[in-house]
């Protein structure tokens, strides 16, 4: 019988808290399969190996911050046959987009003593902004059960599957009691995207929208009931500036919220 | 020697939480220059943080660092209850503390066996170590998921957990949902009792230095949420008086700044600096354990990190059986905090080193001034030290062979370039 050659695999990193990648090595059950099934090209958070592309498959976290980073990923794509953002950073632009609302200067020159040795972009962007993505694990952070399901599908040649629902239908299949129908509790689950499994409301809490919209959200509609709970526009605008403050219907519904905001103040 | 300047260059250091490179120069037999270089981009999280809400502050800081997020909350929400008065039940301070174990486990876990061993017995990464220590490898991912698994039982998810709060927590679980973690949890601690005797047999460099260790102590427990900073050469002070102490400077191949104790340069944060400055606040298992590999209840020597790391692993899932065992679920989960103009601070024990936080919010509980100083920064004048030393009595090895032992030396840190890039400086502009 032939030899396969295994698909090589990177993993690389741009502006992040390196928690996505790290998803791949909290994968203790699955790892050793993992490792057996692909070739490791490069991955420097678990190792020293280096092997030049093209690259089967690259994972990408983080987001565009500098210009460096936009030459770099120029390049990862072009050696990439498939290209899979994984998390809120590489899909959105991070936390770290909340720099794209403000003066970047002003926050460089808060944060270090000399802004003249710090090299930023204006804004912090996805990587689907510079070069063109196949898939995008959604989530900050992404769920390592998706990852897993996305390696397996993409080794076997088939699309990987994942809901596209809210968190709402998640959160009722667990079974879990709607926070904000029963304790009045502001939730953005049924705006935000599955894959987490629901578990702020399993924890009493409300969603906080980590995995960034769903398809088609109803911001409206939801932001109608964060008003009636008692929600001002300025912490409704604040809700939706976190990790994916930057994808395009957390940001509209955000400055609507906090242009409501403004017209109220005195 | 001849006069010619020898270079090591490390472009992207592996094994590492973050981006990193190094720069060593050597002229005539001398080390002329050292750099640890942090390319990893700014993210600037002292700069927006400014007119959050103070509530935000645990979910918000989180996500400096997806390898210790458990550190980010801890400090967060103790330097909020300070700043607003709230001391929460005996029951929640203990859930907290086992949710600290748990993330002290994967984190140790994942640093000794998957990133700092390869370096001792000469392999790339812990695949090809798996190739030949199967067995090992395979106890590596069972104590780490133990870990894991803790905080997601607790607290959601192990990576950014949901459910810690100024106050406490969201939801605290019920007994029946930590019992059967005892089991695993001895199993663990036996794991961790190999690891000791297994790191303490790995091949180890002979270099002591002089540093000044700085870390937590408290009256009667090691060290993770609470207690005194303290120093090996006298500083005694509460976490709120940090800054009058210690300070940072910003230098141009680093987008981390560099801490330094006043008046005295550079010092130690992290395993080494705990275990030396709390051997005797170690379980008796944990201390036996020590000095059955060989350790003094002082250690010196970076590269020996590794063994301390396993017996404050040991400790950790010992510490961890404790407090499964007499917990009691809290009457509330959380005391709810009224905002106030006020500033706080704390240091709590991230795995890699005491992690620093400082907040001042006005009356609406809104963040004016947010500080954060990471332990991978205090430490990065060590790192280059160490460095320095270490190059100069290693002259003769041939250049893969040096370079590969520099990235050891750093890797003896588990440096957290991630949470480097963010900090503090004390010049913040108000709005």
């Amino acid at each position: 019988m032939g030899r396969t050659r295994k698909p090589k695999l990177a993993v690389w990193k741009f502006a992040s808290c390196d928690g996505c990648q790290l998803s791949l090595l909290d994968c203790e059950d699955e790892l050793l399969d993992v490792v057996g099934a692909v070739e490791i090209a490069y991955f420097p958070e678990a190792t020293r190996v280096s092997s030049r592309g093209p690259y089967d498959l690259s994972l990408v976290e983080g987001s565009i911050t500098t210009l460096d980073d936009i030459r770099r990923i120029a390049t990862i794509r072009k050696a990439s046959k498939r290209l899979v953002t994984i998390g809120a950073c590489a899909t959105a632009g991070g936390i770290q987009a909340l720099r794209n609302f403000k003066d970047v200067h002003e926050f460089v020159a808060a944060v270090y003593a000399r802004p003249d040795y710090i090299d930023t972009l204006d804004r912090s962007l996805p990587i689907a902004h510079y070069v063109p993505v196949d898939f995008e694990l959604r989530g900050c952070p992404i769920n390592k059960y998706q990852l897993l399901e996305l390696l397996s599908a993409l080794l076997a040649g088939r699309r990987p599957s994942f809901p596209e629902h809210s968190v709402c239908i998640e959160c009722k299949r667990r079974g879990a009691v709607c926070v904000m129908v029963a304790q009045g509790t502001p939730c953005l689950g049924p705006i935000t995207h599955a894959g987490c499994g629901a578990i702020c409301p399993a924890f009493a809490r409300g969603c906080y929208g980590c995995y960034g919209p769903m398809e088609t959200p109803n911001t409206a509609s939801l932001g109608e009931r964060w008003t009636a709970l008692g929600v001002p526009p300025a912490a409704q605008a604040r809700a939706l500036r976190t990790f994916n403050a930057w994808a395009e219907p957390f940001r509209a519904a955000a400055d609507a919220a906090a242009a409501a905001g403004k017209d109220r103040q005195p | 020697m001849t006069a010619k300047t020898r270079t090591l260059k490390v472009g992207a250091l592996a094994r590492v939480e973050g981006e990193g490179g190094l720069l060593v120069r050597v002229t005539r037999g001398k080390v002329t220059d050292v750099r640890l270089h942090i390319f990893e981009p700014p993210r600037l999280f002292e700069a927006f943080l400014r007119g959050r809400d103070y509530a935000e502050a645990p979910d918000l800081t989180a996500r400096i660092c997806g390898i210790c997020p458990v550190a980010y909350q801890m400090s967060a929400v103790h330097a909020l209850e300070a700043a607003l008065g709230v001391t929460v039940s005996p029951e929640v301070r203990a859930l907290r503390r086992l949710l600290y174990c748990g993330e002290w486990i994967e984190s140790h876990a994942l640093h000794i066996f998957m990133l700092h061993a390869p370096d001792f017995l000469g392999y790339e990464d812990v695949i090809g170590m798996a190739k030949d220590h199967g067995a090992l490898v395979r106890q590596a991912l069972e104590i780490k998921k133990v870990g894991n698994d803790l905080m997601t039982t607790l607290a959601g998810r192990e990576i950014h957990p949901i459910n810690v709060r100024v106050g406490g927590f969201y939801r605290a679980p019920d007994r029946r949902e930590l019992a059967p973690f005892v089991d695993r949890l001895e199993r663990a601690r036996d794991i961790a009792a190999a690891a000791v005797r297994w790191t303490s047999a790995l091949p180890m460099p002979a270099f002591e230095q002089p540093y000044e260790f700085v870390a937590l102590r408290h009256p009667d427990e090691y060290p993770l949420n609470e207690g005194r900073l303290v120093s090996s050469r006298g500083l005694d002070i509460t976490p709120s008086e940090f800054e009058a102490h210690f300070t940072e400077e910003h230098v141009q191949h680093s987008n981390a700044l560099q801490g330094s104790l006043r008046g005295r340069g550079a010092y130690l944060v992290g395993p080494l600096a705990r275990y030396s400055l709390n051997f005797d606040r170690l379980p008796p298992v944990a201390q036996d354990a020590a000095r059955a590999a060989g350790l003094e209840p002082i250690c010196r020597n970076p590269f020996q990190g590794i063994v301390v790391r396993a017996v404050e692993l040991l400790f950790t899932c010992e510490e961890a059986i404790r407090l499964v065992r007499t917990y009691e679920p809290p009457a509330r989960p959380f005391v709810q905090a009224t905002p106030r103009a006020s500033t706080g601070a704390a240091c709590t024990e991230a795995p890699r080193g005491f992690l620093y936080h400082r907040y001042t919010l006005d009356d609406q509980g809104a963040i004016l001034e947010a500080r954060i100083v990471p332990p991978t920064a205090q430490n990065q004048k060590s790192v280059e030290h160490d460095l320095q030393v270490f190059v100069e009595q290693h002259l003769d090895l041939p250049q893969a062979e040096l370079t590969r032992r520099c990235e050891q030396a750093i890797r003896n840190y588990d440096p957290c370039i991630s949470c480097a890039t963010h900090f503090l400086d004390l010049r913040v502009e108000r709005e």
